[in-house]
């Protein structure tokens, strides 16, 4: 029998106290499409860090093709004829393709001679996997999915047989993910084996042979995807049982809380971000505002929000009307009874280094309860922390504790606790579970639904389809800072979405995006 | 006509020797920055690489081991700067400035304690110097109008670090842009996590873009004290390093650019020592602080308002550590 491409043998990692890896034991066939999810923080990234040889194991052996093989930095991994695809993908954006292809693996000290044979080379692996890209355009001014497109021949040009791709579906269109699966079928065909790093159940039901779950640094399961469901995969990756669809009631919708009328930002350099758009969000209903990331999105929150000043058209809250002749800022924008959840929750959410009990109170520290005199009232900003972590089970449950030290659901759990505590009329989330595990996703989504059923207006900026379909009521897709769709979230399905969010029928093809349907 | 020729002639030959040790150093600054490590110390490099020259030329009688003392001085405290940025991923403005205080200390502390001239070395002559040389043919068409008044007045007559200066463009374009070190180079400089991901390592290949700056800040300061002037004399890199740094930027990082932005700050100064106590027109006499404050004036003006759009490297100053 042929031996495994992977063979992982009681691998253990500790980063100081934390056991990142605990024996684990993986086996991944050779030619074959390997699936490894589990939550943030179970370990998976770690693991492949050390297959990649960013890390070296405190103990444990890696097999590679039935041959023991030290990996010790990533030259070692790429010799061993593995390659890696990353989240924030390794490319020089002003290179060319090729020269990010050949970088590192350039075969003579002198370019000229190097690029004669590296184009060579690309255009053979061009022609057999089906992976067309131009070799002399500028890296940076490709789309994402050509961008990873670039990673993967990186990876092929050194020769890569087994290929880890890390989170390699997030941050493209449903069109994109689907090309993607195609390259991922034509390198199995051609005996590649692939390691798919996710924490999307249904990739991995849609493209995986095998799948292997993990959980607080340990190999929990290891299924035939054949003979497994969503379902049983979220159990194991959870270790209890989690509710995948939002539990709620159709919406009812009352008056309009929040209106934008014909927005238009333009930003420092002149480019329009967002292009003259009007939207009402009602009482009782949640607005979702769905796209691929970068299509305005983040610009409509902060001119909702208060972060940017209105300079075309205005918008209604609360009964006032803001315009660029009457600026507000975004902490009257809360008094206006605006709950505000930052898409980044890093950059404008929080102040990772300070602790949970001023996170707590970001953006209302002004407020009386939290001063005295002269000083602030410590006493009454502890117990306000205390009081908000108890609410919305935040862990661990101390007010002390660097906010930068919470794991991302817990994070996102204090700031929303802090944005709904006073009962906005208006949420604004962004990303309600971007790097939040499964289990506080669900407990994010009922908070969310629970203000709506309460008589809020509530917009959720999501770039998870499947999350903007289960959680909202209606939907608004974002294409270039204009809306180019609205329905509702009962007739909105991931194809008709994923269509408008790549700007309608740019992908005509419509037959086989049935893989993110789910 | 021939006296307007002979007065520009002579601003543009003072032009290349102001600019000699700007080139060098820039030059130096590119290798450094373009792999992301913010190169302030460039000055106190020159300094102590100055310093180094004339104490051994003055030593051995040898312009040529001078020159090589500097190199290896030079070279020396880029290692510094690379093992406290590099290794030690501290800051790389703060290793930098300590560099230049060091250098601007240490210099005239040797001095005064080896040589007992209040700081300066001892005078240097003969082949202790990098005296002028003429090129061949120089004197034949000296009295051919224009082209030979330029060959041999401009062109020719200057010391060989004169020369090696302006070669340099050309090798660091050449090393940046057509080798696999300047593809590797340029690239730690962007982002040093794909550098690492695709098998190379970040820190030899940053400690060899600043051994080169070293090399090169090193010829800079054997120019000064051995070749522009016959000794070293304390600070007599004077703000050079900086304004060095500031045609880097201004140049873009780039080597041709660079260049230019190096020939006009020389220019200026050229201008500047010209026009001392010349009346102008309209203007009058402008007082001599404020021509000598010229150069440093416009280069703030330019830096300031026209220097467009420059992308630095986008990892330059950012220590690079594997841990995520």
């Amino acid at each position: 029998m042929q031996p495994p491409a992977i063979d992982l043998r009681k691998i253990n990692k500790s980063f100081g106290p934390v056991q990142a890896n605990k024996n684990v034991n993986l086996k991944v066939a050779k030619g074959s499409i390997h699936g490894i999810i589990g939550e943030n923080g179970a370990g998976k990234s770690t693991l492949m860090s050390i297959l990649y040889g960013f890390y070296e194991a405190d103990s444990g052996e890696i097999l590679v093709n039935g041959k023991l093989s030290s990996i010790r930095s990533s030259k070692d991994a790429i010799y061993a004829g593995i390659g890696m695809v990353h989240q924030h993908f390794m490319l020089i954006e002003n290179f060319s393709v090729l020269e990010n292809v050949m970088l590192g693996a350039e075969l003579s000290s002198s370019l000229k001679e190097s690029k004669i044979s590296a184009r060579e080379e690309l255009q053979r692996l061009s022609n057999e996997f089906g992976l067309a890209v131009d070799p002399d355009a500028i890296t940076g001014d490709l789309a994402v999915g050509l961008q990873q497109r670039v990673e993967i021949l990186k990876a092929l040009y050194r020769g890569a047989e087994i290929l880890i791709l890390d989170e390699p579906t997030g941050v493209l269109t449903p069109q994109e993910v689907r090309q993607l699966f195609e390259i991922l079928n034509a390198l199995r065909k051609r005996g590649v084996s692939v390691m798919l790093i996710t924490h999307k159940l249904q990739e991995i039901l849609a493209i995986t042979d095998e799948v292997t779950v993990m959980r607080g640094g340990t190999m929990v399961a290891t299924r035939e995807t054949a003979t497994t469901t969503k379902e049983e995969l979220a159990e194991l990756m959870v270790g209890r049982k989690v509710l995948l669809e939002v539990d709620k009631t159709p919406a009812k919708p009352g008056k309009v809380l929040l209106e934008a009328k014909n927005l238009t930002i333009k930003d420092s350099s002149g480019v329009t971000r967002l292009d003259n758009v009007s939207l009402k969000v009602h009482a009782g209903e949640i607005l979702g505002i769905a796209g691929v990331s970068g299509n305005g999105q983040t610009e409509l929150l902060d001119v909702l929000s208060g972060i940017v000043a209105v300079q075309q058209g205005s918008v209604v809250l609360g009964g006032c009307a803001i315009d660029k002749d009457n600026v507000l800022n975004a902490k009257d924008f809360r008094h206006l009874s605006l709950g505000h959840v930052a898409e980044d929750r890093h950059k404008q959410g929080m102040v990772t280094d300070f602790s949970a009990r001023e996170t707590a109170i970001m953006g209302f520290q002004d407020e009386p309860e939290f001063n005295g005199r002269i000083f602030m009232n410590n006493k009454a900003v502890t117990e306000h922390c205390v009081k908000l972590m108890a609410e919305f089970d935040v862990r661990p449950g101390n007010p002390h504790l660097k906010s930068a030290n919470f794991s991302g659901g817990n994070q996102q759990k204090l700031c929303i606790a802090r944005e709904m505590e006073r009962k906005p009329k208006v949420l604004l989330v962004g990303q309600p579970t971007r790097g939040v595990d499964i289990g506080a996703i669900e407990f994010i989504h009922q908070q969310v639904v629970s203000l709506r059923d309460a008589g809020s207006a509530v917009l959720v900026v999501s770039v998870e389809l499947e999350e903007v379909m289960s959680l909202c009521d209606r939907i608004i897709v974002m294409f270039e800072g204009r809306i180019v769709g609205e329905m509702a979230a009962a007739d909105a399905d991931a194809q008709k979405l994923g269509l408008l969010m790549g700007n309608a029928g740019s992908e005509s093809d419509t037959s086989a995006q049935e893989i993110t349907a789910s | 006509m021939s006296e307007f020729l002979t007065i520009m002639l002579s601003t543009f030959d003072a032009t290349i020797r102001v600019s000699t040790p700007l080139i060098l150093c820039a030059m130096a600054g590119l290798f450094s920055e373009r792999s992301g490590i913010v190169d302030i110390g460039l000055e106190g490099k020159m300094l102590a690489g100055a310093f180094a020259a004339a104490a051994v030329a003055s030593v051995t009688g040898s312009a040529w081991l001078g020159l090589l003392g500097a190199i290896g001085v030079a070279i020396s405290m880029s290692l510094l700067h690379g093992f406290a940025c590099i290794t030690h991923k501290g800051n790389q403005v703060v290793s930098g400035l300590a560099i230049n205080i060091l250098a601007s200390g240490l210099t005239v502390t040797l001095g005064i304690a080896w040589f007992h001239q209040g700081g300066q070395t001892p005078l240097l002559s003969g082949d202790a110097r990098f005296l002028s040389i003429d090129l061949p043919g120089a004197l034949a068409v000296e009295n051919v109008p224009v082209l030979g008044a330029i060959y041999s007045q401009l062109i020719s007559g200057h010391n060989a670090l004169v020369y090696l200066a302006f070669i340099t463009v050309p090798v660091t374009w050449w090393v940046v842009y057509q080798t696999r070190f300047g593809l590797r180079l340029r690239a730690v400089g962007e982002n040093p996590q794909a550098v690492d991901t695709a098998g190379i390592s970040v820190f030899w290949l940053r400690y060899r873009a600043v051994i080169c700056a070293g090399l090169l800040c090193g010829i800079a300061g054997a120019y000064l004290s051995t070749a522009q002037n016959a000794s070293f004399i304390r600070e007599m890199s004077a703000g050079k390093g900086y304004i060095a740094l500031a045609a880097l930027i201004f140049g873009k990082w780039r080597p041709k650019t660079a260049l230019l932005a190096c020939l006009l700050f020389g220019f200026l100064e050229a201008l500047t020592v010209r026009l001392e106590g010349v009346p102008l027109p309209l203007i009058g006499e402008v007082p001599a602080q404020l021509m000598q404050a010229l150069p440093y004036i416009l280069t703030v003006i330019l830096l300031a308002g026209f220097i467009g759009k420059a992308t630095a490297p986008k990892a330059i100053g950012i220590p690079y550590s594997k841990e995520r």
